[in-house]
């Protein structure tokens, strides 16, 4: 299987090679996202997941590769002016400021923007997504719970209003209720419009809602295909979804 | 000599312009994990800075009005100084082992004295600083020198100015963030070099009023004024929480009060008595610094870091 491209996919990643010192932890992945899908990449721990999405959005350099967003390359951009191109990136882990209120971090979302009214008009509408949010505005983050701090880091990438969303393991820790609660919102957000591309270790939950899946392992893409085609796929079934 | 609102007034003074400098610790150390052991050196070529702005103007100046012009040079040689070697001394060390900047900020210190001494007109002696005439103040039983009237207005002036700057402005929240986790704050779109620049900057900012202040109090500067007021400096930022601002004005102000009281109060315990007046006055600093850091590390309004990702 073979990934479809179009003539302009929104991203498209070409023989991406990224280290850390001499280990190779991305070993020359390709793939595309269009616009309006929702695109995964699953996978162990380690597989690369993650610093693939680090690179993408400028936070590792890679070692070799092209990487081309909105028809521009994204290669040698610092991280700080990525968001700016419309990439956002929710990180492993939330990584929220938890020093920092909600309604602040969700600002911070928003720093390269210059429309006040757009902003709290977003920032109501990230309450709306997320009541809970809105009920404690003025509350640290840091003293969120692990569902709540999600909530926040999604609500926070959105506020830049990006082309792109990628998040990155955001089911991790959390309890099946809160977990389903955010699938849930990632295919409300599927259906506004918002593409996505998301890394996850619940493959089961992942490639239900994705419309492409790549399934990756020590570095490199082994196999690709629809959400559907990937979830009732053999190897796949056996490998991560916990069947025999 | 040993009354009680006097030594108080002194540790104020004292305290006031340990805090100011405690601020350049506490702001990078926040932000990029270093102690920047120069900042003393920053401070004192702050000092030199103010001096040779007096020394450029008309012999027979008011010093009020000069003030503020000595205070805008001051400011400027030391953020030069201190944004400089931010970008030439630290930058190309970001991410290398945290004893390779700490030994370039000792390298630095001594270069920076090195420099003024050799290459300031008279650098190698102290350069006397000009001092406001007149009488001093008495505030509620204390005598205050008219120069250091200035220290008690700036250090709080100063500080609400950077607690407006970092609770209120897009900047100050970005560097907020930066503090907090630099690399989810690029991917906020923020650009996390030049907030480092600018901690920098308003460190070396408040050496330099500081620096004024030291010259207006002592009557003099000279290239080694800021080894021993950097260390002060620095364990102020110990004391009150490395990496708080409110801790760095606090703790300076803690340390000042102890160690004037100290060497006020200290020869009236028995047995202590040689241990009383200004010979040892040096010596409180540190043995509250150790105290700190035995009894509570974290300092005064210090957080544990534990929430540090």
């Amino acid at each position: 299987m073979t990934t479809p491209t179009s003539a302009h996919p929104l991203l498209q990643v070409e023989d991406l090679r990224v280290a850390y010192g001499k280990i190779e932890a991305v070993k020359g992945i390709s793939f595309s996202v269009e616009a309006g899908q929702v695109v995964t990449l699953i996978g162990t721990n380690g597989a690369g997941k993650t610093t693939t999405l680090r690179t993408l959005s400028g936070l590792l350099k890679p070692l070799a590769g092209k990487i081309t967003f909105d028809g521009a390359p994204l290669t040698g951009v610092p991280a700080h002016k990525i968001v700016e191109r419309g990439l956002a990136h929710s990180p492993e882990g939330r990584r929220l400021f938890p020093r920092l209120t909600i309604a602040e971090n969700l600002k911070l979302g928003a720093f390269l923007r210059k429309d006040p009214v757009g902003i709290e008009a977003d920032i109501r509408r990230v309450y709306e997504l997320f009541p809970i949010l809105g009920e404690r505005s003025r509350q640290a983050s840091g003293t969120l719970s692990g569902g709540e701090q999600q909530m926040l880091a999604m609500g926070r990438a959105l506020m830049s209003r990006p082309k792109l969303l990628m998040l990155d393991e955001p089911s991790m820790g959390l309890s099946p209720i809160m977990m389903q609660k955010i699938m849930d919102t990632i295919r409300e957000l599927r259906t506004q419009g918002t593409t996505i591309l998301l890394v996850e270790q619940n493959a089961q939950a992942a490639l239900s809602l994705a419309d492409h899946g790549h399934v990756m392992e020590t570095g490199t893409v082994v196999l690709s295909g629809t959400g559907q085609e990937l979830l009732h796929d053999e190897s796949v079934r056996k490998a991560y979804l916990g069947e025999d | 000599m040993n009354e009680l609102p006097q030594q108080l007034a002194n540790g104020l003074i004292l305290g006031a312009m340990y805090g100011l400098i405690a601020i350049g610790y506490t702001m990078v150390y926040g932000i990029v994990q270093l102690i920047n052991f120069a900042h003393g050196e920053i401070f004192m070529v702050g000092g030199f800075g103010a001096l040779t702005v007096f020394l450029l103007l008309p012999s027979g100046v008011n010093l009020l009005y000069a003030l503020p012009l000595m205070l805008i040079g001051a400011v400027l040689v030391a953020v030069l100084v201190g944004v400089a070697a931010e970008r030439f001394a630290y930058r190309p060390l970001r991410g290398a082992p945290r004893l390779a900047p700490l030994i370039t900020a000792i390298g630095l210190s001594i270069a920076l004295q090195q420099a003024v001494w050799k290459w300031y007109p008279e650098g190698n002696k102290a350069r006397v600083f000009p001092q406001f005439k007149g009488d001093s103040f008495q505030i509620l039983g204390a005598t205050v020198q008219r120069g250091d009237i200035f220290v008690l207005v700036a250090a709080p002036v100063c500080m609400i100015a950077l607690g407006f700057f970092v609770s209120r402005t897009r900047s100050g929240r970005a560097m907020q963030a930066t503090a907090q986790d630099p690399d989810t704050a690029k991917l906020m779109g923020i650009n996390t070099d030049r907030i480092i620049v600018l901690a920098f900057a308003i460190g070396a900012a408040f050496a330099g009023v500081a620096a004024v202040a030291y010259g207006l109090r002592t009557g003099e500067v000279q290239f080694r004024m800021g080894f021993i007021l950097g260390l002060k400096a620095f364990t102020a930022a110990v004391l009150g929480g490395i990496g708080n601002i409110y801790g760095a004005m606090l703790g300076g102000v803690v340390l000042g009060v102890a160690e004037a009281l100290a060497t006020g109060y200290i020869e009236d315990i028995p047995g202590m008595q040689q241990f009383g007046g200004g010979a040892w006055k040096d010596v409180w600093a540190f043995v509250l610094l150790i105290l700190v850091l035995l009894l509570r590390p974290q300092g005064l309004l210090g957080e544990r870091v534990a929430d540090r990702a």
